[in-house]
């Protein structure tokens, strides 16, 4: 479904992924793993267009996409949910979700009520600001927005990040009801062991390259993954 | 024990408020002289000055009384603000729920709008009609265009003026006043400029935009400022095409002819205050439908969030191009409403003071905030058509800039958001400040690369 293949890119003088070739296939949940700087937000901003490659390629369900510009991507459906959660502070929960099927024409009714249903919380909350919503629940907000685009793949940027564990513990079982729904998961995570636990494949980044790749199950025993994801690894900070 | 007393906060307040009225004393006071460089600072607080014909005594007793006067103001607002704004408005008392209450805002605008038609018959006085329009209604056309820009979309345009400039050169262009021919070699009424110039400013926005909306904050501001200053230079030089910097002086007052309904305006105010009006309403009706809209909608998001805009399959370059040209057109409307009443136009009106004024006039009112804006651009210049019309003794014109910035200040301290916020603004800056005692979210989510 996803193809990457060499792909470089630069941010100015300063490279920050050396050529790196990975796939998702349809209905898999796949992650990126790997420290800090590694490059794992840098591979999630290529695939959604905000940061185009300068060479190597990159192909959705066979057509080229290396050049098509972020705002398109939604159309595509691919939908990217972004590190840090970026939900519009001053708009209410349901303009935030309203904002997600910007791209759309027609009813968003269905679409509001699917994401109630999977979000309970967000429901309640609907009339409330973003900026009212705990960590937790504006991820959930985040999530939300992504789907409402109607996604075939699904791009989460840490989705984890400064979450407590037992909100952690639901953002992954949303997860995999959002995959059990048919939507294929391209998840970066640092949280290596729950992230290798629900997906299907996973590749570990390590200053911008691939240096290992597998099924999720073998990589979660890798003597080298539990290295980099203790953090055992000496790291160039970002 | 000194500086415990000195950081409670009535007393912090205290003490800024001296301080700027102090700051007020020495410039409202005496220039120097030569022979004793000190006497205009000496003599802003030893001069003999009347309390409002109560009594005499030295400057600097009147305006500490002022400024108690002030900080008593401000410490009763402060303790019983809360209770007052929740009894007048309840609005304002559930700041966390997205409410809206139109019939009760449509009831009081269309009660305003009532006042701004009666408005010239109220005012009997040939200076207040002319003022009206000179000195408000444009300024009011302006400030609300360029609130589309920079309160909307969030962009900082420093070159508005521009606009304005090519709305006020198409109607000298269209009525054949240039030393170019007016278009298909036959003049026309100053009236029929209008659908010209609003499609001049709208490609001339388009033409500025797409290439210079890939910038962001201060780059932009850079760009938008030189674009500014090119169109006064073109002006300035382009002797064959604009008439150099002496300008024209023969535009015709507008007529408007179709058929057996003709009407012409002529030197008389009034009716260009009505032309005026009838802009402002019209645009305020645009403006405020289109911050309604999706497209409002996308300017918000863009104004929040580029990038999870752009996620979301929003084109902020298309939408931020969109809002310079919508913004760009109210600017052209005034550029017509302006030459054709003056019957002249000059390069030298078209400066990048012109620019600043108009954006410190929704900076004032409130970003984001039609009604601010509009409140705002209508106190800041009655304020000025009073002090130019009626000058206190002493002052000159440039000193209004002192004043204003003076208020500017002052208002960047204690209301940030403006004099009516837009209900967003207000809440982005409250986070801000938050997120300075350390918001969570500013903590943890670096701008990781």
């Amino acid at each position: 479904m996803l193809e990457v293949k060499d792909a470089v890119v630069r941010y100015g003088a300063i490279t920050a992924l050396h050529g790196i070739t990975f796939e998702v296939n349809e209905g898999e949940i796949v992650t990126l793993l790997g420290a800090n700087g590694a490059g794992k937000s840098t591979t999630l901003r290529m695939v959604s267009g905000l940061q185009p490659p300068v060479s190597g390629s990159i192909s959705f369900q066979g057509r080229d996409i290396s050049h098509t510009r972020a705002h398109d991507f939604a159309k595509l459906g691919v939908s990217h949910v972004p590190e840090g959660r970026r939900i519009f502070s001053q708009m209410s929960v349901e303009e935030n979700l309203e904002m997600g099927a910007f791209r759309r024409r027609g009813s968003i009714s269905n679409d509001l009520d699917r994401i109630y249903e999977t979000f309970p919380i967000l429901k309640e909350r609907r009339k409330q600001l973003g900026s009212n919503l705990s960590g937790g629940e504006q991820q959930m907000l985040a999530i939300g927005r992504a789907l409402m685009s109607q996604p075939t793949l699904l791009l989460l940027d840490e989705p984890s990040m400064g979450l407590a564990p037992m909100i952690v513990d639901t953002i992954f079982r949303i997860i995999g009801e959002i995959r059990a729904s048919g939507t294929t998961v391209l998840l970066v995570e640092q949280n290596a062991a729950h992230a290798l636990r629900l997906a299907d494949r996973g590749y570990v980044l390590e200053n911008g390259r691939i240096v290992l790749s597998g099924p999720a199950a073998d990589l979660l025993v890798d003597p080298r993954v539990r290295a980099v994801y203790l953090g055992e690894d000496v790291e160039a900070g970002t | 024990m000194i500086r415990s007393f000195l950081e409670r906060a009535p007393i912090r307040r205290l003490l800024v408020i001296v301080g700027v009225v102090a700051v007020i004393e020495l410039i409202t006071g005496p220039p120097g002289s030569n022979q004793y460089p000190t006497s205009g600072f000496t003599g802003s607080y030893a001069e003999a000055a009347s309390f409002f014909g109560l009594f005499r005594t030295q400057r600097w007793v009147v305006f500490l009384a002022l400024a108690l006067v002030a900080w008593g103001i401000v410490e009763l607002w402060t303790r019983y603000g809360a209770t007052i704004r929740s009894r007048s408005s309840s609005a304002l008392a559930g700041p966390r729920q997205v409410s809206e209450k139109r019939p009760v805002r449509v009831g009081f605008a269309l009660a305003l709008l009532v006042l701004g038609i009666l408005l010239p018959h109220i005012v009997n006085n040939a200076f207040w009609q002319s003022a009206l329009v000179t000195y408000v209604a444009i300024y009011v056309l302006l400030a609300i265009g360029l609130n589309v820009v920079v309160g909307f979309a969030g962009l900082l345009d420093l070159g508005y003026v521009a606009f304005y400039a090519i709305g006020a050169y198409t109607t000298a262009w269209v009525t054949g006043a240039l030393p170019t021919p007016p278009p298909f070699g036959h003049a026309l009424d100053a009236f029929w400029a209008i659908p010209f110039a609003v499609v001049f400013v709208v490609i001339a926005g388009v033409l500025l935009g797409a290439p210079t909306l890939r910038l962001r904050g201060d780059y932009l501001a850079i760009v938008t400022l030189g674009f500014g200053e090119i169109i006064t230079i073109f002006a300035n030089n382009l002797y064959g095409i604009t008439g150099g910097s002496t300008g024209t002086q023969q535009i015709p007052h507008p007529v408007f002819h179709v058929g057996p309904i003709k009407y012409s305006w002529g030197l008389a105010p009034v009716p260009y205050y009505y032309l005026a009006l009838g802009s402002v309403v019209l645009f305020l009706v645009i403006f405020s439908l289109l911050q309604r809209s999706r497209v409002g909608r996308a300017w918000t998001a863009i104004r929040e969030d580029e990038v999870a805009a752009e996620s979301l399959g929003i084109n902020p370059l298309k939408f931020k191009v969109m809002a310079f040209a919508v913004g760009a057109a109210s600017a052209g409307f005034a550029g017509v409403i302006t030459a054709s009443a003056d019957n002249f136009l000059f390069p030298s009106s078209f400066t990048l003071t012109f620019s600043i004024n108009i954006l410190v006039l929704v900076i004032l009112g409130g970003m984001g905030s039609i009604s601010g804006v509009v409140v705002g651009a209508i106190i800041i210049q009655v304020i000025q058509a009073y002090l130019n019309h009626t000058p206190p003794s002493g002052y000159q014109q440039p000193d209004l800039y002192i004043y204003v910035g003076a208020l500017l200040i002052t208002m960047m301290i204690f209301r940030p958001a403006g004099l009516i916020p837009s209900r967003q603004r207000r809440r982005e800056i409250s986070l801000y400040e938050e997120s300075h005692e350390g918001h969570p979210d500013e903590v943890l989510l670096g701008d990781d690369v």
